[in-house]
């Protein structure tokens, strides 16, 4: 029965999007509708031929682990794709000439800079935080996951959401807000994959076999919770036509900006800061084999963070149109957040006392402890940034940028890097990874790589920062924007080679990855690991 | 309960010495009972405190009109004005002078101080506003349409009064009526192949550039009845057209044979929008800027 009316819905989608293509008022929208035609049509008949054969059993008494598979394949390769064209838009801006005349329109800096963000944040890190989900709270809660087949309904549906929003940026369909560019459909789509994604998880944790929920699973919860609630009211928007891409939003002026502020913020806090640290309080404590060091900090540090971070976006616009008492507020937030923040650092960190040794072995570890010290480095940059006084020479500068790389690419990228390489021989079956020695190459190419990438936002945006704001004793300004621009040039080719750098680490571990699915010894069979208590 | 020991198999084993647990297990991972790290706890405290007064201080709580000022009664908006009224202040009576003197008098040795604040203010209002086309350093871009204004090849000529018409009023926008105006015949479909051919190389001889001898003897005829017009029989030029001078080596598209050959079968068109605020809606800077500017712009070597 379930098949039939599966087989009437996914005929019934392929139908609508045939039409709605066609009557198609812009070309984003034709070229998506089209996309959700050929979907469902594949779905159709893959489900068609399906339907009335034998139903395979499930294996209800092992973890379900094909979506975590999934899913670190996917973090893996839309890291690459992320670094990639990350590297690209370096390039660009160092050396105008790459935005060449044949790709404009698709391939220019402006096109391709929303691609760079969000293949890195919602493609490579959601990926890593749906992969790290699904096995963490399988794991903890001892229970299999919730709801059937709607686990792998969240991976395909994000996967999904993906490629509608990257094909939406290179051919220009966007909202014009930052980190929330996919319009009005992609949103909707992508509220129906959340909403699954809080219910597999919610019911797994509703059903464990455990206790107590672990902490891990707190701060996976509340950044599913708020993304969703984050997600839906930034982009609370009218379209202008049911078969157009283009929207208008309730918001307008100030309150779209404070919005969209208190929107990409929180997506930093709580997609990659509570989240991630989800997966840090799982990985370190498995990895270094040694309890987490407080139980009292954890609880402390995790309402204090959920609590002030949700308050701290108006730092982004500090002398702007918006008014000073909200100003101060969020800088305030900002400032009160800095130990919370640091709090998930020491727990991290601390848990490795007995057990630094094996910092000198395991480059695995070295590579999740180091993405602490990046962490601890950022959110301490983070809340004085978040100054008033600082924020009047930082803002608009690369300043910003690099210190959203150093948390990206030092916490965000190192602990994601570090699961991997914990996932995919428990994954696979297998004994260990295939080479201890390209993790640490990959290890040394990522931190240099993200050293210099830092280094060179610092000295580029402090100069820059210090450029704009010089005037001489009649309050002329002293350098034009073309100047300050022309003084970047050397460290902007720095950037790019840092950027080089890191991406390179990351074709090394997909080398490593690969070769231990398909070369790596089979682990020995141990039976009782595999099943969880039912 | 089930034992332990079957339903984690990874449970991790203390070592010696190590404080108590909590007692919990989740996939073998333990926690420690220990206390929060008592600098952490207190720098933590110390935040929520300085934060209380700082919200005391400055403008924060929000009511139900309006939000509390703080009791140091600071203002982001108060003081940028602050900020922009002392200097509107000094340099107000200066400017007022800019505005009024001749054109002419603005020189080092009838008004120093007038001319020093001009170049000085001149050279700020053109890194903002005309360094985006001229280069920042003013040499314009090469070959691309964009004088360079450093040298003593004028367009539209290098007095002071002219270059205060260029800048007052722009070149071919349709932003401003008194905006200079002339337009190049695009002798494309007017010409034949020969004929373009044999004036570009007339051009290249009278620019002192290397051509071929037979062409360029045959385009002198072509280029006495098409283009001496404007450009005048010697190639000189005339800056009340705009019509460049061709025989000097200096090119606002270039003097190759093909940027030549494209100039005289598609004309150019360069514009620049108007600056005065007086004059037109389009323009941003008011007449002592747009005087300063000028002073600045003459200044910078080639000024008649």
């Amino acid at each position: 029965m379930l098949d039939y009316v599966k087989l009437l819905i996914l005929g019934l989608v392929a139908l609508c999007a045939a039409i709605a293509a066609s009557y198609a008022r812009d070309m984003v929208y034709m070229v998506h509708m089209i996309l959700v035609m050929v979907t469902a049509a594949g779905l159709f008949i893959w489900q068609l031929r399906r339907t009335g054969e034998p139903v395979v059993p499930v294996p209800t008494h092992e973890y379900m682990d094909g979506p975590v598979r999934a899913a670190a394949i996917a973090t893996a390769f839309w890291g690459c794709v992320g670094f990639l064209v990350g590297v690209v838009i370096a390039f660009q801006l160092a050396f105008p000439q790459l935005n060449f005349e044949w790709t404009q329109g698709y391939g220019n800096f402006g096109r391709l800079r929303p691609l760079h963000t969000s293949a890195v944040i919602f493609a490579f890190g959601g990926n890593a935080l749906l992969a790290a989900s699904f096995y963490i709270v399988q794991r903890t809660s001892a229970a299999r996951m919730w709801g059937g087949g709607l686990t792998w309904f969240v991976f395909w549906g994000y996967q999904f959401f993906i490629v509608l929003a990257a094909t939406g940026y290179v051919l220009g369909g966007t909202q014009g807000l930052e980190y929330a560019e996919p319009e009005w459909y992609v949103d909707l789509w992508l509220t129906i994959v959340w909403v699954a994604f809080l219910a597999v998880f919610l019911g797994t944790l509703l059903k464990r076999k455990e206790p107590h929920i672990y902490v891990a699973n707190w701060f996976l919860l509340s950044f599913i919770v708020t993304v969703a609630m984050l997600h839906v009211v930034n982009n609370l928007a009218v379209p202008v036509s049911i078969f157009g891409s283009r929207s208008v939003s309730v918001m307008s002026g100030v309150q779209s900006a404070m919005t969209q502020w208190w929107y990409g913020h929180n997506a930093v806090g709580f997609f990659l800061t509570a989240g991630f640290l989800g997966m840090m309080y799982y990985f370190i404590p498995k990895q270094a084999e040694r309890p987490v060091y407080s139980y009292k900090l954890s609880i402390i540090h995790f309402w204090a963070l959920i609590f002030l971070y949700i308050w701290a976006g108006p730092h982004h616009l500090h002398y702007t149109a918006l008014p000073d008492w909200a100003s101060t507020l969020g800088m305030v937030f900002s400032v009160v957040l800095w130990m919370p923040s640091w709090g998930g650092m020491i727990n991290g960190l601390m848990t490795l006392s007995g057990a630094w040794d094996k910092l000198r072995t395991d480059p695995v570890l070295r590579m999740m402890v180091t993405s602490l010290a990046f962490y601890g480095m950022s959110t301490f940059e983070g809340p004085m940034m978040s100054i008033r006084a600082v924020n009047s020479l930082s803002h608009y500068t690369d300043w910003t940028i690099g210190h959203v790389h150093s948390g990206a690419l030092g916490w965000n990228g190192m602990i994601t890097f570090g699961m991997l390489y914990y996932l995919f021989p428990k994954l696979w079956n297998r004994e260990r990874l295939y080479s201890l020695r390209l993790v640490s190459w990959h290890y040394w190419l990522a931190t240099v790589g993200i050293v210099l990438y830092a280094a060179s936002m610092w000295v580029t945006g402090i100069m820059e920062g210090l450029m704009w704001r010089e005037v001489d004793a009649q309050g002329f300004l002293v350098n034009s924007f073309a100047d300050t621009v022309e003084a970047k040039f050397p460290m902007y080719v720095v950037r790019g080679l840092g950027g080089t750098l890191f991406l390179a680490g990351a074709l090394i571990m997909v080398y490593n990855l690969w070769m231990t699915v398909t070369r790596g010894p089979a682990k020995a069979a141990a039976p009782a690991a595999a099943a969880p208590a039912e | 309960m089930t034992d332990d020991k079957t339903k984690h198999p990874e449970e991790q084993i203390l070592q010696e010495g190590d404080p108590e647990t909590t007692g919990h297990i989740w996939d073998g991972i333990k926690e420690f009972n220990n206390p929060m790290p008592r600098w952490w706890l207190w720098t933590f405290y110390a935040t929520i405190i300085w934060g209380i007064g700082y919200t005391i201080a400055y403008p924060a709580w929000p009511l139900i009109q309006g939000a509390t000022p703080g009791l140091l009664g600071y203002s982001t908006r108060a003081e940028v004005q602050e900020d922009i009224q002392t200097f509107e202040e000094m340099n107000a009576p200066i400017l007022a002078r800019i505005a009024e003197v001749e054109l002419a008098e603005i020189t080092p040795d009838a008004n120093p101080d007038l001319y020093s604040y001009a170049v000085q203010g001149g050279a700020a209002i053109f890194a903002t506003w005309c360094s985006q086309c001229h280069g920042s350093g003013a040499a314009g871009v090469q070959a691309s349409g964009y004088p360079n204004l450093l040298d003593d090849d004028w367009l539209w000529g290098g007095t002071i009064d002219d270059i205060h018409f260029t800048i007052s009023h722009g070149i071919r926008n349709d932003d401003d009526p008194d905006a200079r105006y002339s337009e190049m015949t695009a002798y494309d479909e007017i010409l034949t192949d020969e004929e373009i051919a044999s004036v570009v190389q007339y051009v290249r001889n009278i620019s002192g550039q290397e051509a071929d001898a037979t062409l360029a003897a045959a385009g002198e005829e072509v280029y006495l009845n098409n283009c001496a017009a404007c450009h005048m029989d010697d190639g000189s030029g005339d800056q009340f057209l705009g019509a460049p001078n061709l025989t000097d080596a200096i090119w606002l598209y270039g003097g190759s044979e093909e940027a030549i050959e494209y100039t005289v079968r598609y004309s150019r068109f360069g514009v620049m929008p108007p600056w005065s605020a007086e004059a037109s809606e389009a323009g941003r800077l008011s007449e002592a800027e747009v005087r300063a500017v000028s002073v600045y712009v003459h200044s910078l070597g080639g000024g008649e």
